[in-house]
């Protein structure tokens, strides 16, 4: 080749590439702006997701375990009670010292009131051992006195108490596992950790119960919704659609009503009991006891997570081609053979979907239960709401809340494994 | 930036001035409870002060509520009504403002100072108390088992076998321990300290077996007067003022025990970290709603007894019904011969610990 063809050839490669090295650059700069543009357009969804999602669940996380509020009222105490050792008698002079010193300034803030009764959750009494000891400290004149030790056994005898002082010292670190221990009936006590009293023990057993209970549910509604669903989208679209109403319908009844509504109707004056005294099924004096107990729960909670159930099913029916029933009876197969075989195998990303959702909504369910449950139909969501809002025992409603979760997660995985989470349907 | 900064500082006015003249949040259990108090001390108030209240019915949660307001530092209510414990609590975990009874409340007609005249009804340094119910039983008097017999007891509810059906109570180990024990034959001065041992609270729940099975528990006041309505139980405990309704005001075949009926307390706090305007503005209010006439006016509308000894000669006639409201008061002579008097510090310290064993009792 002639020479300068070869520059020229070189020139315009060059050119070339400065032309190329443009072009990926432009591409990237819009790609980026493309990304920032789409990450502008989510941010809101995000943010709602953070706000409201996931920073409550951290904090919840965070609250399951945290524990700074004894090193923090009394962080003299807890600074010399580390050095002391448990076995040799109550602790120094020098440590009620330290805490009168610690609980005049906590009087003054007004935190150790809050400090007895987070320990109160670890031995009764103790709320009223630090109400009592403030009203005195107040009065107290900390660097004039002597005496300590004896002036706060005069306030309390608990101050006397060398288990109380295991504890506060137990109980000390940031952080504790005591929350967690509490919420599957064990307990943290100085010599380490036991089962609780046989008296004490709940969280295992309404852990049990809600895992149960929801499953039970969850099977009852796919018994009831499959044929159902199976209906409706197997006729025609006019009747269809009114069917579905009457699936939706209730839906769309507030939740209040719909619970109250099964009391009227299962109570034992009620217009179920009424019916059968009528016919003379049961006698007027031993009418059958059907709410207020765990069958009430379960036949209100399958009535209202119905749709859940229903619906995801008959979105995923209404695509299975009808004529591959057909081809499976013109090859020979019974109703049943094709049902089983052909029809079933296309409808389970539905049951997938309608099992998950009813699950899911039933395990965290508290409303329904908390009316209709009595006693044996409560659900540990119960207990939940409980520490939450009356006890204020937050850090044990956290720690439920938190076990709650985790369980689900592991269902959730091994749905996943088993059934392959990618072959749910929504619609 | 400058303009935008006198903007801001406008805006911010112009809100704060609205607030301050606006309106005040006053939180209560909602129902005939705030209905009378809103025509006993609220409408008087706002005729007076030109300040709009608003009702806010969530008391039920209440500290709950203002710890999470608190923790967020943005506490939206001015004045709360809770019950006595609650108010204990408040106290105690710092949500509820300390208030000097005789120098922030109204004093007696006669001059005694208001400290003096709510007496041992102060239960914490931020109650002012309100109100003195009771927690009590009705029974239906159209159970034909009974032969004509009427329970006058309080261990008449755990007598199965002259009293048979279904009672009510309420799903917490309040009250039915101390129940349960005065009915295990422990005297009435030793209840607490009986409950306090492992022996007597298994002496309680041992009571409670008795009965367990033929009991539905609840957990809203508006429970047992539905249950009794409809002949689901033929005995329950619940508020008196709930009877009161039940019985005068819907004429349904129930009448009252009274007997060992427990006297519990509902007043008002005020929460911390209110702005020093609102906190003063909840204190005007506390001061005007507080006072005897007040708490006497209440007591037209809701069969609760006020909380002042110096209302009590005060009360008159229900506004609607024009019947004397003395006689159906907790604490009227015939219906206090036998009382129970609940003890809330007790209380504060041994609920967790009880509560645990109530609700593994309940679930066996």
């Amino acid at each position: 080749m002639p020479p300068f063809f070869l520059k020229d050839n070189i020139l315009t490669e060059s050119k070339q590439i400065v032309h190329q090295h443009d072009l990926q650059k432009s591409l990237k700069r819009s790609q980026v702006r493309q990304k920032v543009n789409a990450l502008l357009l989510i941010s809101p969804l995000l943010l709602f997701i953070l706000i409201t999602f996931v920073f409550p669940i951290a904090d919840m996380l965070f609250r399951s375990v945290e524990n700074q509020i004894v090193s923090r009222t009394l962080p003299g105490t807890i600074e010399e009670l580390s050095k002391w050792d448990d076995d040799s008698g109550l602790p120094s002079e020098q440590t009620y010292f330290l805490l009168a010193k610690d609980l005049k300034i906590a009087v003054e803030n007004k935190t150790h009131t809050r400090l007895g009764s987070r320990l109160n959750y670890e031995m009764s009494g103790i709320a009223s051992t630090f109400r009592k000891t403030g009203r005195s400290i107040k009065k107290w004149d900390i660097d004039q006195e002597i005496n300590y030790k004896e002036k706060f056994l005069n306030i309390d005898k608990k101050w006397g108490n060398i288990e109380f002082w295991r504890l506060l010292k137990l109980y000390s670190p940031k952080v504790t596992s005591g929350y967690f221990l509490n919420a599957v009936d064990l307990i943290k006590t100085t010599e380490g950790i036991s089962q609780r009293d046989e008296t004490e023990r709940i969280y295992l057993f309404l852990f049990q119960r809600t895992i149960y209970m929801s499953v039970l549910i969850t099977l009852l509604c796919l018994l009831m919704g499959y044929p159902v669903a199976y209906l409706i989208s197997s006729l025609p679209l006019k009747t269809a659609n009114l069917l579905l109403i009457f699936v939706l319908l209730p839906f769309w009844t507030s939740l209040l009503v719909r619970t109250s509504a099964w009391k009227v109707l299962l109570q034992q004056e009620g217009v179920i009991n009424d019916i059968l005294v009528l016919v003379g099924l049961v006698g007027d004096l031993d009418r059958l006891q059907l709410i207020n107990n765990q069958f009430g729960t379960i036949v209100a909670m399958t009535h209202i997570l119905l749709p859940f159930m229903i619906l995801p099913l008959y979105s995923v029916m209404k695509t299975i081609p009808e004529s591959y029933v057909k081809a499976a009876k013109s090859l020979g197969a019974n109703e049943w053979t094709s049902f089983r075989r052909v029809y079933f195998p296309q409808s389970i990303p539905g049951v997938g979907a309608g099992c998950i959702l009813v699950f899911i909504l039933s395990i965290g369910y508290y409303i329904t239960p908390e009316i209709v449950g009595g006693t044996s139909g409560t659900f540990i969501s119960n207990r939940i709401a409980y520490h939450i809002s009356y006890s204020l025992n937050w850090g044990l409603g956290a720690a439920l809340a938190s076990i709650l979760l985790v369980a689900v997660l592991i269902l959730y995985y091994v749905y996943d494994k088993i059934i392959g989470i990618d072959n749910v349907k929504l619609g | 930036m400058r303009i935008n900064i006198i903007l801001l500082a406008l805006v911010s006015m112009v809100l704060s001035v609205t607030v301050a003249k606006a309106d005040m949040t006053i939180v209560s259990w909602g129902g005939a409870y705030t209905k009378s108090q809103t025509l006993a001390y609220h409408e008087p108030y706002t005729a007076k002060t030109g300040i709009k209240i608003i009702n806010d019915d969530s008391a039920a949660e209440a500290v709950a509520k203002l710890r999470a307001m608190n923790e967020a530092g943005n506490v939206t209510w001015d004045v709360v009504d809770v019950v006595g414990s609650d108010a204990i609590r408040l106290c105690d975990e710092g949500l509820a403002l300390e208030i000097d009874h005789d120098n922030q409340l109204a004093a007696a007609p006669d001059g005694t100072s208001a400290s003096e005249d709510f007496g041992d009804l102060i239960v914490a340094d931020c109650f002012v108390p309100q109100i003195v119910y009771s927690t009590t039983f009705g029974f239906r008097t159209d159970v034909d088992q009974w032969g004509g017999k009427e329970p006058d007891d309080i261990c008449d509810v755990f007598d199965l076998n002259t009293f048979p059906g279904k009672r009510s109570l309420e799903k917490r180990p309040i009250n039915n321990m101390e129940w349960a024990l005065l009915c295990s034959g422990v005297a009435k001065a030793d209840v607490y300290d009986v409950l306090e041992t492992e022996e007597g609270q298994s002496m309680a729940f041992a009571k409670l077996d008795e009965i367990k099975d033929s009991v539905i528990w609840w957990s809203a006041g508006a429970d047992t007067p539905q249950l009794l309505a409809d002949g689901e139980v033929v005995m329950g405990s619940t508020y008196n003022g709930r009877l009161f309704s039940l019985i005068v005001e819907q004429n349904q075949p129930v009448k009252m025990m009274w007997d060992a009926q427990v006297y519990d307390l509902d007043g008002w706090i005020i929460p911390t970290g209110l702005s020093p305007e609102r906190q003063q503005a909840a204190l005007d209010y506390l001061y005007f709603a507080t006072d005897t006439q007040r708490l006497a006016d209440q007591a037209k509308y809701i069969s609760y007894g006020p909380a002042r000894a110096s209302s009590a000669p005060l009360v008159g006639k229900h506004a609607e019904l024009g019947i004397e409201m003395g006689p159906h008061m907790p604490t009227a002579p015939d219906n206090a011969k036998n009382i129970f008097v609940y003890n809330f510090t007790w209380w504060a310290d041994y609920r967790d610990d009880l509560d645990a064993k109530w609700n593994a009792w309940l679930a066996k």
